[in-house]
Order: C-alpha cells, then sequence, then structure tokens
C-alpha cells in the first residue's frame, strides 16, 4: 500500500477534454547563452523543440551529454528563461498559462502548488536538518508541521535512508543519501508535474528500483512525469514516450 | 535542533495583519528616483550602467536611484543585490523616510488600500505609515537604535510611536519579541551598547516587527557578523517569513543571503535596475553583463 495519502489536488474527472489530457505542451522552445564574461560568446541549449506531455504519463528525454536534456527541463522551470517559444500549462482550474510568459509570482504560486523539480543535486538550506529539508514544501502548503515529518519518515524508510541521517544535515550525506532526500522532498508533495533530471544518477541498483517504484506510484496518482536520464533501458522502462535531443534539437 | 522550533508562534497582531490576503501586493513602487544635486535635464541621459556611472558629467549631480519599479507580495521577499554606490541602500532609505525621493511612486496596502503615493503625503501621513505599517533594519545598529537605552526600551518606542498606550501590554510585548529573537529577559533592561554585534541585530529586528508591520526592510543585516551569528541571524528572519506573512525588501551583496531569504531579486548597477526575476534565474540564467559577472565572482 503507498504511503501517499490522497492530496487535493484535482486532475480532472473521466471524460476529460483533449486539453486536460495534455497538461503541458511545448512549442517551438529556443534558448541560447550569451555569455559576456567571454566576450559575448553564444553558447546554443537547444532549438525548436516541442513536445506534448500526457496527463499521468511519463515522457522521457534521451540524448547525449550536453545534447540540451536538463536546459529544456530548467526552461521549462523556468531557472532558465527561454528566448522564444512557449511552454503551456494547464492549470487546476483549468485554465492555461505560458510559463514562459508568466509573472514572476505565477511562477512561485505554481512551483508551491503544482509543479516539482528534481535535479540530482541538493541543495541543503544551512542548519536545516534532512527530515525538515524533505519537510519544507508540504508546510509551505499549509501542513502541520508534525504531520508532514510523519509523512517524510515514512518515505525516507521507503528509499532505505539511515533513520541516523535523518536529523542530520544533509550538507555532510554522500551523493546518493542527499539524492534521496530530493526526491523524496518532491515526491511528498504529489505535485501535478515532476521534473526529473537524473533521479537515479548516484543510487544503487536495488536502491534504483525503489526509486522506480515510487516514481510509479506518483505516476499512478495522477503525476504527469518528464524525466531525463543517461540510463536508456531505465528510461525506455519508465517512459509512455520518449523523445530524443541531438545537439539541441528534436530528432525523434 | 534549532531552538526556533520550540518558539511560541503566537504573537500579537492589528486586525490589518490577521486580515491580510496572501495574494495581495503588499508595497509597489514605480520609477523611485533619488537623486543629490540640483539635477538637470541631461542627468538622465548621462547617468546609468551604459555610462558606468551615476555622477550627471553636465552639472554633477548624483542619481542616486533611477527608474525604481517592484512589487512586492504579502508574504514574498524580493532581494536587492548590487555594488556599493548602486542605489540599493537608497530605496530602501526613500521607502522607510529617510530619504525624500526626487520622483515616483509608492503604495502601500495597508495606506489607503494602496491607491494613494505615499512619496507625496504629508510629513505627518508618512511617520504615521512609518509607525505602524513598516520597520528596517538597519546595517548598523547605531542607525536603528538607541544604544543607551534599554533593549526593551528600544522595542517600547516603536509600540508607543503606534500608540500603544498600556505600560503592562508594551512590556509584555517587547518582553515577548526579545525572547523570540532569543535575547533572554533577563538582558532586557541592559542597553544595546553592551550587547555582541549579532544580538544588536536581532534587537533591531524584535523592534522593527514590533508594530506587526506589513513590509520589512532589511539593509545588509548580516554584514560585518561573522559567520556563525549570521547564521542565527538569518534562521530567525526565516522563521520569520514562515510565521508573519509580511513582505520583505532584503539589501544584501551576500549572494548566499539572497538565495536563502529571496524568492524574487533585483540587480541594480549605477542606481539603475538591470535585471530582475526568480532569484534562481537570477543564479542560473543571468543575462545582463554586469549580474554574470556577479554571479561568476562567487559560488552562491
Amino acid at each position: 500500500m503507498s504511503v501517499f495519502t490522497p492530496q487535493p489536488i484535482t486532475h480532472g474527472a473521466a471524460g476529460q477534454s483533449s486539453a486536460t489530457a495534455l497538461p503541458l505542451r511545448v512549442r517551438n522552445l529556443h534558448k541560447t547563452f550569451t555569455l559576456h564574461v567571454l566576450g559575448g560568446k553564444h553558447v546554443p541549449a537547444f532549438h525548436d523543440v516541442s513536445f506534448d506531455a500526457p496527463a499521468g504519463g511519463f515522457l522521457g528525454i534521451a540524448g547525449a551529454s550536453g545534447s540540451g536534456k536538463s536546459s529544456l527541463l530548467k526552461c521549462i522551470f523556468r531557472t532558465y528563461l527561454a528566448d522564444s517559444g512557449s511552454v503551456t500549462w494547464n492549470l487546476t482550474d483549468g485554465s492555461e498559462i505560458d510559463l514562459v510568459q508568466a509573472t514572476d509570482d505565477e511562477v512561485l504560486d505554481i512551483r508551491r502548488d503544482e509543479i516539482g523539480y528534481v535535479s540530482q543535486f541538493l541543495r541543503p538550506m544551512p542548519r536545516v536538518t534532512a527530515i525538515d529539508l524533505a519537510a519544507r514544501p508540504l508546510v509551505e502548503r499549509g501542513m502541520e508541521r508534525a504531520e508532514a515529518r510523519e509523512r517524510i519518515a515514512d518515505l525516507f524508510a521507503r528509499v532505505r535512508l539511515p533513520r541516523d541521517l535523518w536529523d542530520g544535515l544533509p550538507i555532510l550525506f554522500s551523493g546518493g543519501e542527499q539524492q534521496r532526500v530530493n526526491l523524496v522532498r518532491a515526491l511528498a508533495v504529489a505535485p501535478r508535474l515532476l521534473l526529473l533530471d537524473e533521479p537515479t544518477a548516484s543510487l544503487s541498483p536495488d536502491l534504483q528500483a525503489e526509486v522506480v517504484t515510487l516514481i510509479g506510484e506518483a505516476r499512478d496518482r495522477g503525476t504527469t512525469l518528464v524525466g531525463v536520464m543517461h540510463d536508456t533501458d531505465l528510461l525506455n522502462r519508465l517512459s509512455d514516450q520518449v523523445i530524443v535531443l541531438d545537439q539541441g534539437r528534436r530528432v525523434a | 535542533m534549532s531552538a526556533i522550533a520550540t518558539l511560541p508562534t503566537e504573537i500579537v497582531r492589528h486586525d490589518h495583519v490577521a486580515s491580510r490576503n496572501a495574494e495581495q501586493i503588499a508595497l509597489k513602487v514605480e520609477n523611485l528616483e533619488a537623486r543629490y544635486g540640483r539635477g538637470c535635464s541631461a542627468c538622465h541621459e548621462l547617468t546609468g550602467p551604459e555610462h558606468s556611472t551615476n555622477v550627471c558629467g553636465q552639472c554633477g549631480t548624483v542619481i542616486a536611484c533611477a527608474d525604481v519599479s517592484f512589487a512586492v507580495r504579502a508574504g514574498r521577499t524580493l532581494g536587492i543585490v548590487g555594488e556599493s554606490g548602486s542605489g540599493k541602500t537608497t530605496v530602501l532609505r526613500c521607502l522607510y523616510g529617510d530619504l525624500n525621493p526626487a520622483g515616483g511612486t509608492a503604495s502601500l496596502m495597508t495606506y489607503e488600500d494602496g491607491r494613494a503615493n505615499l512619496f507625496t503625503a504629508s510629513a505627518q501621513v508618512r511617520r504615521r505609515v512609518r509607525n505602524f505599517d513598516m520597520g528596517m533594519v538597519y546595517q548598523h545598529a547605531r542607525d536603528g537604535l538607541n544604544l543607551r537605552i534599554s533593549a526593551g526600551g528600544n522595542v517600547a518606542e516603536r509600540l508607543l510611536a503606534a500608540e500603544w498606550r498600556r505600560v503592562d501590554q508594551i512590556r509584555a510585548r517587547a518582553g515577548h519579541l526579545l525572547e523570540r529573537m532569543e535575547i533572554p529577559r533577563s538582558r532586557m533592561d541592559t542597553p544595546p551598547s553592551a550587547f555582541s554585534g549579532g544580538m544588536q541585530q536581532r534587537v533591531q529586528i524584535a523592534r522593527a516587527l514590533a508594530n506587526g508591520p506589513a513590509v520589512v526592510l532589511l539593509d545588509e543585516m548580516t554584514s560585518g557578523l561573522d559567520v556563525s551569528v549570521q547564521a542565527g541571524v538569518l534562521d530567525l528572519v526565516l522563521e520569520l517569513q514562515r510565521t508573519e506573512g509580511v513582505a520583505m525588501v532584503v539589501v544584501s551583496h551576500d549572494l548566499g543571503v539572497i538565495r536563502l531569504l529571496c524568492e524574487r531579486t533585483m540587480v541594480m548597477k549605477n542606481g539603475r535596475v538591470v535585471e530582475s526575476g526568480l532569484t534562481d534565474q537570477i543564479l542560473e540564467d543571468p543575462r545582463h553583463p554586469y549580474t554574470q559577472l556577479l554571479v561568476s565572482s562567487v559560488n552562491a
């Protein structure tokens, strides 16, 4: 049985319109970095990328290192600002918003309420313990701290994070331990969209399997996932659809 | 385990605090301009980042800041970064009424429902807004505190200004706030001149929060403190963000502080805003040459 308790998030009832079946639509997205520190050098990230992510499905993004996969995820999350194109997100209330054009405050609301992002690197907060760090998004959504900690404890146990680390400082953790804190932090809030950048990169095979199970559970609850992974076997196993980037262009 | 977790969350609030709508813009600033000097018709043309100066070449006027616009929602924190002399502190001083702006508007949700321009209000009204709705933490404790009267007296001063009249209530509130700031009640009657730098900053924060303000302005509040003391002050500010629902504007040249405290960040250079955005976007995808230089100079 899942440790997730139902979230007060609606995913649209049966008979949903085609628009809600495609909660995320990326169209003609471009991103080039201009590095003024290096004399205005242009570093292209990706060009003219379009795709749809089906509701409650897993869309995999494959490609070699430097093909623009991670940059694409960061553009969807608005950590990077796209030069042109659109990222249309269907909000819970059925309205649509272009995350490229949305105001900062709107993006902050959507990040709090609907979209999660997990990278392979944890960004620890100084002096905040692993369990409180992972519980923070739940608390920000209004859950009591004790209840949030309980939910995180269940998930920490699932990903076999040693119990004596729960009240430890993640800055002192190994890469694999940090990654599990990061994943639990994102999965606990059950976002409507979860962006995963190499979520299993530094995990042993048995832990990978557990994480894959957790991702599967998130999907069963209706979370739409967009994931970047080097491990093509794993990516193919998880994904309902895979798109391939090569030097910043979608080739499949 | 941090001591914050066990602190009482109950805090005396004015009615407008309790009814605050999280989606509301608490503070809105448009085209703020401040200058030192007479000013001339060429001032705007001849200053700014493209000229690498804020001194007008024609009349010698210093354009401390110009065309500064931003809005901060209740419960959110805006960071302002930039080098010394970029105008960040000027913005705070204009808002708090320490400096008279040459132009622009500022509206506060708690003043005339945000429909009136604070900058053109009478001195009396400005003082009232400052006493009831705003709080400020200065870089130097000597600017924000009366170092010769007791710590409790410093907080009480603000409460008196906000028309608290009952001595027992004032004393209880001051003691409660200082305790939240981890200043023991036994030190309440000690003047801050006998406190360490970190403690002085915590008294300033208690003072800034005394009146239950809608907007709190923090100017380089951790500069000059050693790292472990900084940490204690930052933890308190983080806790306040979670519990108080105030809008904050944080001025700092420390990108680590900005990343920790601010969801959004504005970058200033030579008195102008050169870039603004989500803090993670400013730090990871900076677009203006100055921001790129700033971010590439440190590991925040």
